[in-house]
């Protein structure tokens, strides 16, 4: 009896340790490159990172203005087609469809979702890039677009099947129509959820670099429209890491950290809208 | 005329606290029901999936009466309360054959959301939307396209007034209706219910999350409306079929047992089934 306890006991301290050492180092693999990059970055990051364009091949400073604007206007391009697409996808799976056709959809949600971003990538050039003979800010945000439908579809189906049905019958009792009630009373009643999966997204997609490799391609320069390549963050830092200068490394650095702190920026938002919600939601 | 509150509560706070219910319910009990029924169902059945939920349900509903129904949990009672907004089509899976009347009209080939305009429910948990309580009881209003701007206020305040609430939330209509106490909030529902002015009004056991407190103010509420709507109810508590109830059906295993004046199903139930409900040997 002893024994058994004793094993127990053993047994139960065994595990405790190992779930407790492997949560210790997920934590702490994230805080050693948040330190890593905060030390790195913070010392590289300047007030000509944020209003400089990059200098030439080999000259010391400069910044990355372009970039920044640049990932702005891709994250733009991506959000007008990928949220409105995958906010109505969403609504149309939770609301409306069939169970064999939302089958289709959801399980070609989850492929698009686990699709290698390169591949995207590659997909977007073959059909904008190649045709219009052109790397594109379009066919960037095209790209990442792709991306962001599959992420902003499940986070709505999601939140707004987590509405009540109660609410939904108590609008349909008052003669309002289907889409009424939807429009009315269920994407409201979801709104903070929806919002938040849509922010996530987003913070998700602005990190991405290979979609853009081929769509966007990068730009030295400022860009002159849509229809011409454009810089952004993530391949700035693909292209100065690579690179064998001391001082490109360095404002690699400084842009993983912007783009870092602005997908935290919007990680910490979206949790506090989210909380925020919990009271008025239900 | 005997009223039903008095002959079958046995429980002196219930009954002087239904006093005027009684009162209103007799002068109410004095006009014919032979008149032509508001809403009538005939020989419905009801499925969900392989699952057959009522059996041949035959019921008349009189204009401007209260009619309870009573029975045992899953006896169908609620299904058969929701095929007459025909909400119950909004599960997927579910068939209903048989022939429901409101005034005379077909209501399984009515446009449904005209339908639901005239037949008004309110349900067993308040389910305020998650709006302002003003919007709340203009939502109705609003949807169907029944009122101008102008009106909107007008028909917010005497839904409130109609539903006993006015008093208690008209310095903080624009507050969120989730702030209001359960009672309160299924009081609103029942404003909300009201605004469109429908012609018969369902409720599915609007007091089972409610205190008795809560509950008297609505059966005063409900007895108060009846001049205006045809009221049915679903409820487990007897006493409160009693209370305000002129006509009360009985419902097992999806079979319309009896259903008769209220005074009669419990005085004088002409079934053995019905008499073992009422006296609470089985339910």
């Amino acid at each position: 009896m002893t024994a058994r306890n004793l094993y127990r006991k053993g047994l139960n301290n065994v595990m405790l340790t190992l779930t407790g050492v492997c949560a210790f180092v997920t934590v702490s693999t994230l805080f050693v490159i948040l330190a890593y990059l905060v030390y790195n970055g913070g010392k590289s990051v300047d007030f000509d990172f944020f209003t400089q364009l990059p200098k030439g091949t080999g000259e010391l400073g400069g910044g990355m203005a372009n970039a920044i604007v640049g990932s702005a206007e891709i994250i733009a391009i991506a959000s007008l087609i990928g949220i409105p697409v995958g906010f109505f996808t969403g609504v149309y799976l939770s609301e409306w469809g069939g169970p064999g056709y939302c089958f289709l959809v959801r399980y070609m949600c989850d492929l698009l979702n686990g699709v290698p971003s390169i591949v995207i990538g590659i997909f977007a050039a073959t059909v904008l890039v190649k045709p219009l003979h052109h790397f594109s800010a379009l066919a960037g945000g095209f790209a990442l677009s792709l991306m962001l439908i599959p992420i902003t579809a499940k986070s709505t189906e999601q939140f707004l099947s987590e509405v009540p049905r109660s609410l939904r019958e108590g609008s349909l009792a008052l003669g309002a129509p289907k889409w009424r009630t939807i429009a009315s009373v269920v994407v409201p009643a979801a709104r903070k959820g929806i919002m938040t999966g849509v922010i996530l997204g987003v913070a998700r997609i602005s990190g991405e670099s290979a979609p853009l490799l081929f769509t966007s391609f990068n730009n030295q320069d400022w860009s002159n429209g849509m229809r011409d390549p454009v810089a952004s963050l993530p391949v700035m830092i693909y292209s100065h890491a690579i690179a064998p200068y001391d001082d490109w490394h360095r404002q690699a650095w400084a842009a993983g950290l912007v783009l870092l702190t602005l997908v935290l920026i919007a990680n910490i938002a979206a949790r506090l809208i989210l909380t925020r919600g919990t009271t008025t939601r239900g | 005329m005997t009223s039903p509150s008095e002959a079958t509560v046995p429980d002196s706070t219930q009954s002087a606290q239904s006093q005027p219910l009684a009162q209103a319910a007799a002068a109410q009990a004095v006009h014919a029901q032979a008149a032509a029924p508001k809403m009538r169902a005939k020989g419905v059945n009801f499925h969900y999936g392989a699952f057959k939920a009522l059996y041949d349900i035959s019921l008349d509903f009189p204009a401007n009466k209260v009619t309870a129904l009573i029975g045992p949990s899953g006896c169908g009672k609620s299904t058969f309360l929701r095929s007459l907004n025909r909400i119950n089509e909004t599960q997927r899976g579910t068939r209903i054959d048989g022939e429901i009347t409101l005034d005379g009209e077909d209501v399984l080939a009515m446009d449904v959301t005209s339908l639901r305009r005239r037949v008004g429910m309110v349900f067993q948990r308040p389910n305020p939307f998650p709006k302002s309580i003003f919007e709340n009881v203009a939502y109705g209003v609003r949807v169907n396209g029944l009122a101008s701007r102008s009106d909107l206020a007008g028909i917010v305040e005497k839904s409130l007034r109609r539903a006993a609430l006015w008093e208690e939330v008209k310095d903080k209509l624009s507050e969120s209706a989730h702030a209001l106490s359960g009672g309160q909030q299924q009081r609103l529902c029942i404003a909300r219910g009201l605004a469109v002015d429908p012609e018969v009004l369902l409720l599915d056991e609007p007091c089972s999350a409610l205190d008795p407190i809560a509950t008297a103010k609505i059966e005063d509420l409900l007895v108060g409306i009846k001049d205006q709507c045809t009221i049915v109810i679903v409820t487990h508590n007897m006493q409160q079929a009693a209370r305000v109830a002129d006509n009360t059906g009985f419902f097992l295993l999806g079979k319309l047992i009896e259903h008769d004046r209220t005074d009669v199903i419990f005085k004088n139930p002409s079934k053995r089934e019905t008499e073992d409900y009422i006296t609470g040997r089985f339910g």
